[in-house]
């Protein structure tokens, strides 16, 4: 099975706090901390785990610069056969939908039976799996958290709906799912192993070799922008306990004994 | 202003709370809309829910087919992209469903999208000025969207407040016939219920519950040694459930167990709204995490900003001596 993961770098909110710049209309990028967005890792090791028992290839794309080369490589040092980066160059203010115009044109010239994206990124907008499903015409599905070979023209996979029950679709081949975290244990992926692709040669492919319109690509094509980031004003939010430690223990063993929590 | 309709999600007759949100959401784009509902399905149930929203809509698009017996986004998109008017805005809750239907239908009806809208500041000739959060919910964004070819709303559920009005009394109009053959290169085949396997956190009146500041599997102690000390029973978010460090039955959430303490303390967790969506009947909350600007300190009574691996053996220690 020939398998395609669109992966994406993001600045990794485990690492930072997300905070303003001082003219408050971006977020602060200087000192960010920068990793693949998460859900981008299962993706990856699911696909892993489907060519170890069905045979085949993991290509990972992304879309960006040279910068997002290391996202790349770290989904190959996890075992993915290649990497591919389609340059955004003239494309900064792109929408979702002129991501996925960059996917398709790349899907079209190259044959994938599985395209896998990560469920949704920092931005949590979680639609270019879908329009890129919708533009290729292949069937779609979110939320993936299994997914069964029944043979090569389908698969049996299983959506995470509310309440933690499961919806199961057969789906046809070749087809777009989007995967949700907590499918798989990604692998770890070491030192030694990010070394050994480091040289590994990575094609770069822009706009006119994809035979993207790059207008139709571009920021004024989008329909949807970005404005500013904003702190949202807040609610009636918490009453934070100051003081020393043992002070606030105390207050808040007080406060929990009031409130039922402690008998 | 471009005609407004809201995508009705239902299950056994019985419409979600997000039909009656998605009207408030429209009359944030104009005061003056009056949505029209579309609901899609087979059945009794169908009419049951068409009938169910006429207090909300005055007018309700009943699309019957017995392959819209199950809301398969792939069908319900072709069924859709069928009947709606070019140049529309359509209104969904942003839950499994929506996040499986709307960027698709977007493409296929040459709209704009966008997702999880929090709220709607507004329209300015054919430009809508949106908000949604980005980074877990960290900092917010204001979207402008251009709707001139028609656009794709998914409204966070909650979000907006249901307007108690006059009954409308709408008029349900059948447009079952206007939908052709529906076939799909995906179909569903059946759901399955959440294993009801090991402790049943829907029922504990105090919850200790753990987010990813927990770090590793081996600090589980601490927060399992607290929750014994108080009584409590330790739950947890999604996080920790990917994991694989505590078993989902223990997962508080949209995509977990719903729980309804009177007392529960969050423990290194964020607070994104998919978490909180699991927390209900007002339990007194407590927050303690080491990022002041954790979104979970905006819906806590109370907040502590400390490291939980250091705090909560402490608080441990304390509440063996003193209770």
């Amino acid at each position: 099975m020939e398998i395609l993961v669109c992966a994406r770098r993001v600045p990794d909110t485990s690492e930072n706090e997300i905070e303003l710049n001082s003219s408050g209309n971006d977020i602060e990028r200087d000192d960010l901390v920068y990793s693949v967005n998460e859900p981008d890792n299962y993706a990856v090791e699911e696909a892993l785990q489907i060519i170890a028992r069905e045979g085949g290839h993991v290509t990972v794309v992304t879309v960006g610069n040279e910068d997002d080369e290391e996202v790349l490589r770290r989904e190959m040092a996890m075992g993915a056969n290649q990497g591919v980066l389609l340059s955004d160059e003239g494309l900064s203010g792109s929408d979702g939908k002129g991501i996925a115009t960059i996917l398709k044109a790349y899907v079209a010239k190259n044959r994938y039976d599985l395209i896998l994206t990560g469920v949704q990124a920092e931005d949590g907008a979680a639609q270019v799996g879908g329009m890129l499903a919708a533009m290729l015409d292949y069937p779609y599905a979110s939320l993936v958290n299994s997914i069964q070979v029944v043979d090569e023209k389908k698969l049996k996979v299983s959506r995470e709906i509310a309440g933690g029950n499961k919806e199961v679709n057969e789906i046809d081949l070749p087809c777009v799912l989007s995967i949700q975290t907590g499918i798989n244990e990604p692998r770890y992926v070491g030192m030694r192993g990010i070394r050994q692709v480091a040289s590994v040669e990575i094609p770069a492919l822009g706009p006119s070799e994809l035979g993207v319109d790059a207008a139709s690509v571009s920021e004024a094509a989008a329909k949807v922008k970005r404005v500013d980031y904003f702190v949202p004003a807040a609610g009636k939010g918490a009453e934070i306990l100051q003081g020393k430690r043992e002070e606030i223990i105390d207050k808040l063993i007080e406060l929990m004994k009031a409130k039922g929590g402690l008998k | 202003m471009a005609r407004i309709f809201a995508y009705i999600v239902h299950k056994d007759g019985v419409a979600d709370d997000t039909a009656a949100e998605l009207v408030a959401a429209a009359r944030k784009i104009d005061e003056a809309a009056s949505p029209t509902a579309i609901v899609t399905g087979f059945g009794p149930d169908l009419d049951t829910t068409c009938n169910s929203v006429r207090g909300s809509y005055v007018e309700i698009w009943k699309v019957a087919n017995e392959a819209l017996a199950y809301p398969n986004a792939e069908l319900v998109r072709k069924a859709l992209a069928g009947i709606l008017p070019q140049g529309c805005v359509l209104l969904l809750p942003h839950d499994h469903f929506g996040i499986d239907l709307s960027p698709g239908l977007s493409i296929k009806t040459n709209s704009a999208y966008v997702s999880d809208v929090v709220s709607i500041e507004g329209a300015e000739g054919t430009f809508l000025k949106l908000v949604r959060p980005e980074f877990g919910g960290q900092v917010s964004a204001h979207v402008r969207c251009d709707i001139s070819s028609g656009a794709i709303l998914n409204i966070r559920p909650g979000a907006f407040k249901a307007q108690e009005t006059a009954p409308l009394n709408g008029v349900v109009v059948d447009k079952s016939a206007e939908i052709g053959a529906l076939t799909a290169k995906r179909r569903f085949v059946e759901t399955i219920a959440a294993d009801g396997g090991g402790v049943d956190i829907s029922k504990e009146p105090v919850l200790v519950s753990v987010g990813r500041g927990i770090q590793e599997k081996d600090n589980l102690s601490i927060v399992q040694e607290l929750a014994d000390a108080m009584g409590a029973v330790v739950s947890c978010s999604r996080p920790v459930v990917d994991a694989k460090w505590l078993e989902k039955s223990r997962q508080v959430g949209s995509s977990g167990k719903t729980v309804k303490p009177k007392v529960y303390i969050a423990c290194g967790i964020s607070g994104s709204f998919q978490h909180l969506a699991g927390i209900k009947g007002n339990p007194f909350l407590v927050a303690i995490n080491k990022n002041p600007k954790a979104p979970i300190f905006q819906a806590a009574d109370v907040g502590i900003v400390d490291d939980i691996l250091e705090f909560l053996p402490e608080l441990t220690a304390r509440i063996r001596e003193t209770c």
